[in-house]
């Protein structure tokens, strides 16, 4: 298949130029000339359980161009339509525990032990797989939308390839297993996936009188085809006991699929021996097919030259096999059954009637032990880099790729896993799984997430929360600072000073801090009194963050400890504002007008020494004012200076006078 | 986005395996679809639950048993919102917390705002605006009257519904650093012990008969805490679930003291706090805050943690827990 071109439907660009820009996983698209009439493009709905090919239009904006008649369209393309569909969300969603188990197993066991675990990894991404397409399937039986219908039974179609090759890759990367368990492995592999005949075999079976089906020597030959010896000896003994003129030739053909050697799981026999054993058990099937032993009964004479490897019988059976790789298989068995996996590397394959598929490249890559052909193969059939990033990581764990670096700096597990990641983080609530991918990504991954994870939209405080976790765990801290500040605006926007003060205190931003405080004091400022007093008054440490929030906490103590009547520890609080430099210089004149009821108590609060400091803070004041300003304060400004400047003579006179009576004090 | 409130049906006893593990999985009767993201949301009465949206909208779902399906039965649109200031229009909140005590529900959400509705009634039937600077993550029922917040400046206040005037009866916080915290439960049979979660995972335990700091300060988790849940029959048994992944099973019931160590299931981890030889007075063991006097086990129940849980349930020997693996499990034989 030729490699898929996108199409954006709507986009022409022989009627307008087109420009286009990169985003994160989606290009934008738009048109630049106008001028051209044309009509309005119809609304799709984009994205929710249905699969568009791959470039599909799935949202447009319509805008109206500078005075021309027509509109300039502007078109996003999804390239990852895949991650949308709803039942495919269980496929990745296990697969990435799946990889996350993966990539913790350390590799503490070696050899046998640390084979066993891969295959086992293997089987259990396979096992997910033919969950998903039962789950399509079952989609596909209750669907009354026949467009869904035909959509879901593609996807069962797909998924149904992607288990077959992954199947294989298993047998011949993971497990590589030995000669002769590799062969006996392939047949397993044939045996399940080659499953057209099992109808046939059903109903020959179920009969009545199975050696009278018309279909039985057909059935017979499948189960020699696929080394199913026991089985086919079954049904012949049913044949023989039905015809007793065949009797001994059925009883010597019986002996001789009795007698075939079978490769045994355990590996019990050296390679020799084998081979030894199988030669004289070959020179024996020639011995009678050549003594004209099975003349009279030609379906039996065909089983026994297909014992003997002789590839014209096997390829008449052809429609049994229905698949060349079955054919394959069936040739192995019967001419080297304990080829090395080195010799495989043979083009028997016949039967190749037209050109061949996608599916049929990526098999005979993988027969021919191209790993990377494979792989490139897989990524340019499939929609999807699912399959190939998590089968090329599997490969790099039984170390079979080769570490070569693609020149673009990363090498090949790492840059397929950089795409699928990058494309789950278009999805709204997938993007948690990518996170993780880019951890295991050593070179480039925390750049790329860096780069997403602040494209993430936020509608609610959670999913913010849980994105800063993400953050914050990987020691991200310019995203943790963007986002809790993108946050704060937010909450000061819609008046959450709590809120956002809490963003600031995660953020450890101080200067956000000061700008909320300075918002709480504009506040008092305007209305006489503090909103939010549960807030201010509970700031506990976080009140250190800024000198304004440290203000802020300590001015309203002042205003509790003044209506706790508890004055002169109040007048020591305010003081300190000043002389500290705790209190912005703006605030000066508040905090010195503050001072006015406390000067005019009966008794007297302040101490000669405070009351000297208080009108140096006032001089300060006043005298840091150029004459410009001093000529723009209005009566009120004067008023208060000249109020305050007799309260604290009046003060200090008496304090002089009390300081000066009482003995000591 | 798709999503949908879904009820499932955890099977029957009758298909107990060998080791009275369940067998299957829960099965999907009837689901309908919802707008924004659930926040929270409970049984009101056998049939009908309500559900706290990201939109700011707080519905209620009847399910009908008989034909299995789901029918929005009503709903309160923008119980919780905001007004941006300069616009002085709208903007959604989140509802985040919504507890119920049949026919009253009440309602918090990132406005700071506090909803009291009853069923069946169309406008609330009282309303605390800005009750809280802060956004209140959680809310619980102290007594019928009475409800718990926690915010997230790390305040647990009480609210008496009956009294008209808008501020909390009481508040307490965290010592130390505000961390903002984002559940709260009361414990089922003493109404003065109630425990909360934090931002950094920190279970706090209070009395609320007395002072205005937490009881007891315990480190839990490595991420924010979701959610917290004392068993209501056998409330020796708190369960926290937590961002980290991690779900912990707190439990001080004393008879475990009476087994040797060894004695107990291998294959959890499992870690002691101390030896207990003194029997336990009536004080509840949550409260008290010396070590040395009392044992409490803590087990992880996921042996494989990835993603966040999300949320949790437990009622009798059932728990439930959902992942942001987009997964639920069910555990029904908890104690076994």
């Amino acid at each position: 298949a030729a490699v898929p071109s996108q199409v954006v439907p709507g986009a022409d660009p022989s009627a307008r130029h087109l420009c286009f820009a990169w985003g994160p996983a989606e290009v934008l698209v738009c048109e630049t000339l106008f001028g051209r009439r044309g009509g309005f493009p119809s609304r799709r709905e984009g994205g929710q359980g249905r699969a568009f090919p791959p470039g599909t239009l799935t949202a447009c904006v319509a805008g109206t161009g500078e005075g021309g008649p027509s509109s300039s369209r502007l078109f996003v393309v999804r390239k990852d339509q895949d991650i949308y569909i709803q039942t495919l969300r269980k496929l990745f969603n296990e697969s990435h525990g799946i990889f996350i188990g993966l990539q913790r197993s350390e590799e503490e066991l070696a050899g046998k032990s640390r084979k066993a675990q891969l295959v086992q990894v293997s089987k259990n991404y396979r096992s997910v797989i033919r969950a998903c397409m039962e789950d399509m399937h079952q989609a596909a039986i209750l669907t009354r939308d026949p467009a869904l219908h035909s959509q879901y039974s593609t996807q069962v179609s797909i998924l149904s390839a992607m288990e077959l090759i992954w199947n294989l890759c298993e047998i011949l990367f993971v497990e590589a297993a030995a000669a002769g368990p590799l062969l006996l492995r392939l047949l397993d592999w044939v045996r399940l996936h080659v499953c057209d005949v099992d109808n046939m075999v059903h109903e020959v079976l179920s009969s009545e009188n199975p050696s009278k089906h018309e279909l039985f020597w057909n059935v017979v030959d499948v189960f020699v085809l696929q080394g199913r010896m026991d089985e086919a000896r079954h049904l012949l003994s049913k044949e023989a006991s039905a015809n007793p003129t065949l009797v001994n030739m059925y009883k010597i053909l019986d002996d001789l699929m009795k007698k075939m050697p079978v490769p045994s799981l355990g590996n019990t026999q050296t390679l020799t021996e084998m081979e030894l054993k199988w030669q004289h058990w070959h020179e024996e099937c020639q011995q009678y097919l050549q003594d004209g032993t099975f003349a009279s009964n030609s379906h039996m004479e065909s089983i026994c030259k297909i014992l003997l490897g002789d590839e014209d019988a096997i390829l008449e059976k052809k429609d049994l096999m229905t698949t060349w790789y079955h054919f394959l298989v069936t040739r192995l068995l019967y001419s080297h059954p304990t080829v090395k996996p080195m010799e495989l590397r043979m083009d028997l394959f016949l039967g190749g009637e037209s050109s061949p598929e996608p599916l049929d490249t990526i098999l005979m890559a993988a027969f021919e032990f191209e790993l990377h052909q494979v792989i490139k193969e897989c990524s340019i059939a499939l929609s999807n880099w699912w399959f190939v990033a998590h089968l090329t990581d599997l490969l790099d764990h039984c170390k079979l790729l080769q570490s070569h670096n693609l020149y673009f700096g990363s090498n090949m597990r790492e840059f397929l896993l950089l795409e699928y990641a990058s494309g789950l983080f278009s999805h709204h609530s997938l993007w948690q799984l990518g996170v993780d991918y880019f951890d295991h990504c050593p070179e480039y991954g925390r750049v790329y997430l860096e780069l997403h994870i602040e494209r993430i939209p936020l509608n609610t405080e959670q999913k913010a929360l849980k994105v800063l976790r993400i953050c914050e765990q990987r020691q991200m801290h310019e995203q943790v600072r963007s986002i809790c500040k993108i946050m704060a605006m937010k909450a000061l926007r819609n008046n959450r000073l709590g809120s956002a003060l809490s963003w600031s205190i995660r953020a450890k931003d101080a200067a956000f801090a000061t700008l909320i405080s300075d918002r709480f004091l504009k506040d008092y400022c305007e209305s006489g009194c503090f909103s939010d007093l549960d807030l201010i008054d509970n700031l506990g440490p976080s009140m250190l963050l800024s000198d304004r929030l440290t203000f802020l906490g300590k001015y309203r103590e002042f205003h509790r400890l003044y209506g706790e009547k508890r004055f002169s520890e109040a007048a020591k609080l305010l003081l300190m504002l000043m002389t500290a430099h705790i209190a912005p210089c703006s605030f000066w004149m508040t905090l010195l007008t503050d001072a006015l009821p406390l000067l005019e108590q009966k008794e007297v609060i302040f101490s000669a020494e405070q009351t000297y400091e208080l009108m140096r803070c006032l001089e300060d004041l006043t005298a840091g004012k150029s004459d410009k300003q001093k000529f723009q304060d209005d009566d009120i400004e004067t008023m208060k200076v000249e109020m305050l400047r007799l309260a604290l003579a009046r003060n200090l006179a008496r304090v002089i006078v009390k300081e000066g009576t009482l003995e000591g004090s | 986005q798709d999503n949908r409130i879904s009820i499932w049906s955890a099977g029957d006893l009758g298909n107990v395996g060998l080791n009275g593990e369940y067998q299957g999985e829960p099965q999907l009767l009837c689901d309908i679809r919802h707008n924004g993201d659930v926040m929270d949301m409970q049984f009101l009465d056998q049939e009908r639950i309500v559900v706290a949206s990201s939109t700011g909208t707080v519905t209620v779902f009847r399910h009908h048993q008989n034909n299995q399906t789901l029918s929005a039965n009503q709903r309160w649109e923008k119980a919780h919102y905001h007004v941006d200031q300069d616009t002085s229009c709208g903007g959604a909140a989140a509802c985040t917390g919504v507890i119920c005590n049949n026919p009253e529900i009440v309602t918090v959400g990132e406005d700071g705002r506090i909803n009291l509705f009853r069923a069946d009634q169309k406008d609330a039937v009282r309303t605390i605006d800005n009750a809280d600077s802060s956004t209140l993550h959680a809310v619980t029922f102290l007594r019928t009257t009475e409800v718990l917040t926690v915010n997230s400046i790390g305040q647990l206040k009480i609210w008496d519904l009956r009294q008209q005037r808008n501020e909390p009866s009481q508040i307490f916080s965290l010592t130390g650093d505000r961390v903002p915290l984002h559940c709260v439960d009361r414990h089922p049979n003493q109404q003065h012990i109630v425990a909360t979660g934090g931002q950094d995972g920190m279970l706090s335990i209070w009395d609320i008969r007395q002072g205005t700091m937490p009881v007891s300060l315990l480190n839990a988790h490595e991420a924010e805490m979701w959610e917290v849940h004392f068993h209501p029959s056998n409330p020796d048994h708190l369960f926290t679930c937590s961002e980290d992944g991690s779900l912990w099973h707190w439990d001080t019931s004393t008879d475990v003291s009476e087994k040797p160590s060894f004695l107990h299931q291998g294959g959890r981890s499992t870690t002691y706090f101390s030896h207990n030889t003194i029997n336990q007075s009536v004080v509840s063991a949550w409260l008290s805050n010396d070590p040395t006097k009392d044992r409490m086990e803590i087990t992880n129940l996921i042996p494989n943690q990835t993603l966040s849980v999300n949320s949790l349930d437990i009622l009798g020997p059932c728990l439930v827990y959902g992942t942001d693996a987009e997964a639920i499990y069910v555990n029904r034989q908890l104690f076994a």
